[in-house]
């Protein structure tokens, strides 16, 4: 079971070390929004999965509350990440920035 | 087991340190938004993680909670009152 | 983008035709949500929870479901259950690719962001609300803007991620709400 967790967590870190690297190495603002939007958010998902394996271990009424609170944590990420997303890049619309394009660095 | 988490903690707080160069550094208001967002959603792990290490994870996971609809409301908030400012456009210009 | 398009064309539900169904399903999610936060099971605070979910249910309960049938919404829930194992396989696919771009030395040859347009086949909200989430989901593409006609702006961060929208994931969404 201990290793099952422990793969989970270096999966975790994996994805968030991704989203930080990504947001730093990507052109233009738009494009920063696709690894730090979502490959946090899979990170996040790998990471409560090993916590909340980790949690039910030691079998109990608590601990298996604790699991699926950290199971409602996923749930609630997941729906409220893509409308953060979506209001992040709908201010950037009506700002009026342009995305970066592989035309324009030609020209 | 306690070690390992030990070290992930370590590991995640040194990653959220990179997003904090571009929350600190970004070209844009909305690319430091980007950077504080990714930094919240990694504080939602680690606050799980240091319940792991002090063996209250029943308590810290209500924290963490609480703290993921912080950062949810707080990018909502931010990007609805920026979104009216003509001077995002103009920073990009200066550059 | 959902609670627009929502607000833009709600049937108009008068008073006398609401019916109980979306306020009992309304109490139920509240109230099991109720016990999985507070995670006490005496009379006390079990009754605290009973009240204080009857009243949220009675103001909000056409905040969240809007229309007003609901004789098919068992068989679209369950539909919608057995769509969430797809879209998390499709997600984790598309990090992988997102993940290797991320990585890749020569990541700035491979990109090629663009704004790709194109129109829905869908119709109601709550499918286009659920089309678009997922789309935001999986990584490498972003829901820019959705109309209430359905009319989809995506931005996608290389040809690979936007080639197959709307493809099978549209076919898919429109199958759970039978359209």
């Amino acid at each position: 079971m201990n290793i099952i967790v422990i793969i989970f967590l270096v999966l975790g870190l994996i994805f968030f070390t991704g989203g930080s690297v990504g947001i730093i190495r990507f052109p233009d603002f738009y494009s920063r929004l696709h690894p730090a939007g979502k490959l946090d958010t899979t990170g996040l998902l790998m990471t409560m999965l090993a916590a909340a394996l980790y949690t039910i271990q030691d079998f109990s009424t608590e601990s298996l509350l604790t699991g699926l609170k950290i199971m409602l944590i996923v749930v609630f990420v997941f729906i409220t990440g893509p409308t953060a997303t979506h209001a992040i890049v709908d201010a950037g619309i009506r700002a009026g920035l342009r995305p970066w394009t592989k035309k324009e660095k030609a020209d | 087991m306690d070690n390992l988490f030990l070290y992930f903690g370590i590991f995640l707080s040194l990653i959220m340190g990179l997003s904090l160069y571009r929350a600190l550094f970004g070209p844009t208001v909305l690319d430091r938004m980007v950077g504080v967002n990714a930094i919240g959603s990694k504080t939602t792990a680690l606050l799980v993680v240091i319940g792991l290490l002090y063996h209250r994870v029943n308590m810290f996971v209500d924290i963490a909670l609480a703290y993921a609809m912080l950062n949810f409301i707080a990018v909502l908030a931010s990007s609805r009152y920026f979104q009216k400012k003509k001077n995002l456009h103009e920073e990009i210009g200066r550059k | 983008m959902g609670s627009s398009a929502l607000k833009h064309n709600s049937p108009k539900s008068p008073r006398q035709t609401r019916s109980i169904a979306p306020f009992l399903l309304t109490f139920f999610i509240l109230f099991g949500i109720w016990l999985l936060l507070s995670g006490r099971f005496d009379g006390l605070h079990i009754s605290l929870g009973v009240i204080s979910c009857l009243i949220v249910a009675f103001l909000s309960s056409d905040l969240l479901f809007t229309s007003s049938e609901t004789k098919g919404m068992t068989v679209t829930w369950l539909r919608f259950l057995r769509y969430i194992p797809w879209l998390l396989h499709q997600v984790f696919l598309a990090n992988i690719h997102v993940l290797y771009l991320t990585f890749h030395p020569r990541m700035m040859d491979l990109i090629d962001p663009e704004i790709i347009r194109f129109r829905s086949k869908l119709k109601s909200n709550i499918s286009l609300l659920t089309f678009a989430n997922s789309i935001t989901l999986t990584p490498g593409t972003i829901t820019v803007y959705v109309s209430v006609y359905g009319d989809f702006q995506v931005h996608a961060i290389d040809k690979p991620s936007g080639r197959p929208l709307p493809g099978e994931m549209e076919e898919r969404v429109g199958r759970i709400f039978s359209e």
